[in-house]
């Protein structure tokens, strides 16, 4: 399959991810729309690293490789951003009784 | 350097102490205490201003000096005192008629409250302090010190009354016409620095060809500039009659011993540099003899007692730089001691006068006060002393300056004769006015009317003692082989004429048709005014007694255009320039920080669009610039 199938795909992700943030009000919304962002991001390497690996593996076996490194290690920081997030949130609800954004506005302040 | 002379620093020192003690102590000294101490230290500045003259007397001139007062680079400016001839005779005027003048004013001010009383003498200590710093400074600068010193005095005692607003714009006026003055003044000491790279004056006036002519010339008449504010000479004697506005002993201590003479002082002192330059002698024997005749027509038509003797002061001031102007600098200063005396005389029986009226200056409403004995009679010695009438102080330091005149040019000594029978007319008619006829004031003032106590009554008499006898010092050649002892004396600093140009005849004849003349015009005066009436004036009369309008006129030319120019300013410069300015940044800044303010909304999702627009952005413009 052609790189630019991944491509395509992965800046649609990431448009999708990016006026998810933009437009959605809800937290959780938002927030899953960063994890699509980070995935698509994800997609991206491994389909590049991929891509090194096959025309390189002849000259250097490990070629391409620390692409796929990135991807585990966003992997983990995503799952701990989730977990901070998430509990974020569930500490804004506590608070206000909303998960909606505007009304944190306090950083105005 | 160890020379007698090196004590001479108290004799300033002394004073400066006087003006400490009783500015510092003015609330807790009581008024004899004051007193004591204020006439304390200049009786003992004049006994050593005696003892310093004989040394000078005996051959023992000096330059002593203490301490480098300045210091820059190559220039050097020691702190020293000249004690010569010049500035002997000076010190025994300043600090002598300074002492009466003191005694005087114990009495004259006693109704002053404690305070004031204290706050009066240290002023008038600090006013002698800085007349001997002036006149015993032995470079142009410490001469300078003095000179300001005497200035700042001379406000801080024209406005002694300070709660009185005119009083305090005469004052006013009195420093800013000196400091125009002093402008010409410290040009000419910058000048003399540059060119001869210190200002001593054993350097300057003995290494004057280092000046090219134009360059003495421009010097001496910067100096002369300085002179004509300090001593009230065309075209900033304004200041002097207004200054009138002081306490009585204070306009005599400015008029006779002190202040106005500090010009005739430094341009004598100067004499080497003005006899290189005709023209700025002929400068400053014009301007003074024109001095001499404005003051002396102004007189003729005042009503205060003290405004007249204040335009004689001027009057007589321009006769001092008629004789420095042709070159006669011994006759100048001649006529400053015995204008010192005399003046000095006229002003403190002046003030028993008003001090016996309650303060009233009016001659209109005196009259008939020759009940005051002692007062009339030594104002009477003081008016003969004046006009000139041989064989008073007046007649020889006057008739020196006339003979001057006539041998160096007839005009000029035909307009300084009609000079001093003009000061003989408005001296009698002021005298006439006042001490003879009925009494026209009050009946409240004429109960009240009483010679004044000893203390001011005993200065008069030494006074008119000394203005009866001060002019044997001078007695010309023609009377006497050797009798011009003064001349003789003031030798080493001023240059003797070899030569008298005019024969003793017509010395003599001179010397007659002066008398004559003065004599004409005191009788005409005791006639015209025996019968007081007060018409109103017209035509010129008007015009001199409004003083020809210079104050008008420099109002005009001067003050009025300098205020609109002020305004002018004010309005187009300060207000719609720079006030815009400055003010436009701030309204500026103010603008810009509202409308950035929209962009801090605290909403998220605003953040977050701005960060992806100007990623956008950036990937955009990478990819155009890449190209």
């Amino acid at each position: 399959m052609p790189i630019n199938y991944y491509i395509f795909l992965s800046i649609a992700l990431f448009v999708i991810g990016i006026v998810g943030v933009l437009t959605r009000r809800n937290a959780i919304i938002i927030f899953m729309c960063i994890e699509l962002m980070l995935n698509a991001v994800n997609l991206m390497l491994v389909a590049f690293s991929k891509m090194h690996h096959l025309s390189n593996a002849a000259r250097d076996a490990s070629a391409g490789i620390d692409g796929q490194l990135f991807v585990f290690f966003i992997m983990v920081v995503a799952a701990a951003e989730v977990s901070v997030g998430l509990a974020i949130i569930v500490m804004m609800y506590r608070n206000i009784h909303s998960v909606d954004v505007n009304f944190l506005n306090r950083l105005k302040h | 350097m160890n020379n007698a002379l090196q004590i001479v620093w108290l004799i300033p020192v002394l004073p400066l102490l006087g003006f400490l003690i009783n500015g510092l102590g003015r609330k807790i000294l009581s008024k004899s205490q004051v007193s004591i101490i204020g006439c304390g230290v200049v009786l003992a500045s004049f006994a050593l201003s005696i003892w310093a003259f004989v040394q000078v007397k005996n051959g023992n001139a000096h330059t002593v000096s203490y301490f480098n007062f300045l210091s820059v680079q190559s220039l050097r400016i020691p702190f020293a005192f000249l004690i010569d001839q010049l500035s002997a005779v000076f010190l025994l005027i300043v600090t002598g008629v300074g002492f009466l003048i003191h005694v005087y004013s114990t009495s004259y001010m006693h109704e002053e409250t404690k305070e004031h009383f204290g706050r009066y003498f240290s002023y008038l200590n600090l006013f002698i302090f800085s007349m001997l710093l002036l006149v015993m400074g032995a470079n142009f600068i410490i001469m300078f010190i003095g000179w300001e010193g005497v200035g700042l005095c001379s406000y801080l005692l024209i406005g002694y009354w300070f709660k009185n607003t005119e009083y305090d714009k005469a004052a006013n006026k009195a420093f800013i016409m000196n400091r125009i003055g002093d402008l010409g003044f410290l040009i000419a000491i910058f000048w003399i620095i540059a060119k001869i790279g210190n200002t001593d004056f054993s350097d300057v006036f003995v290494n004057t060809n280092r000046f090219t002519p134009t360059e003495i010339t421009a010097i001496t008449l910067l100096l002369f500039f300085g002179a004509t504010g300090k001593s009230a000479q065309i075209p900033l004697y304004t200041w002097l009659p207004d200054a009138m506005a002081g306490p009585t002993p204070v306009s005599a201590l400015i008029h006779a011993a002190t202040m106005v003479t500090a010009g005739v002082y430094m341009v004598a002192r100067s004499n080497a540099l003005y006899s290189l330059s005709e023209l700025s002698q002929n400068v400053v024997a014009i301007v003074g003899l024109a001095t001499a005749i404005l003051a002396a027509t102004i007189a003729l038509k005042q009503h205060d007692i003290k405004k007249v003797l204040a335009y004689s002061t001027v009057s007589q001031l321009g006769y001092m730089f008629l004789a420095l102007g042709v070159g006669a600098y011994s006759a100048g200063v001649f006529h400053v001691m015995t204008h010192a005396f005399f003046k000095a005389l006229l002003f403190l029986a002046a003030g028993s006068v008003i001090h016996a009226l309650g303060g009233e200056q009016d001659i209109r409403k005196m009259g008939g006060m020759n009940q005051l004995k002692i007062t009339s009679v030594t104002f009477f010695i003081g008016c003969v002393a004046i006009s000139g009438v041989p064989p008073f102080s007046g007649f020889f330091s006057k008739d020196a300056i006339l003979l001057a005149a006539y041998e160096h040019n007839k005009i000029l000594y035909g307009v300084a004769l009609f000079g001093a029978a003009l000061t003989a007319y408005y001296m009698f008619r002021l005298f006439v006015i006042t001490f003879t006829g009925d009494f026209r004031g009050t009946e409240e003032q004429k109960n009240h009317i009483h010679e004044s106590p000893p203390a001011i009554t005993i200065v008069l008499v030494i006074l008119a003692i000394l203005s009866v006898i001060g002019g044997i010092v001078g007695i010309p050649d023609v009377f006497m082989k050797g009798g011009d002892k003064f001349t003789q004396f003031l030798a080493p600093v001023i240059p003797v004429k070899a030569e008298a140009a005019v024969s003793s005849s017509t010395e003599l004849s001179l010397m007659a048709l002066s008398t004559a003349v003065v004599l004409a015009a005191i009788v005409f005066a005791w006639f015209r005014f025996r019968r007081c009436s007060f018409p109103a004036s017209r035509g010129i009369g008007k015009l001199l007694e409004n003083k020809w309008y210079v104050d008008e006129i420099y109002n005009a030319i001067i003050v009025r255009p300098l205020y609109k120019l002020g305004e002018i300013l004010d309005e187009a410069l300060e207000k719609s320039g720079i006030d815009a300015l400055v003010n436009g940044v701030g309204r500026a800044v103010q603008y810009g920080g509202r409308q950035l303010r929209w962009l801090q909304s605290g909403q998220v999702g605003s953040y977050v669009l701005l960060m992806v627009v100007s990623m956008v952005l950036f990937f955009v413009l990478q990819f155009f610039l890449r190209k």
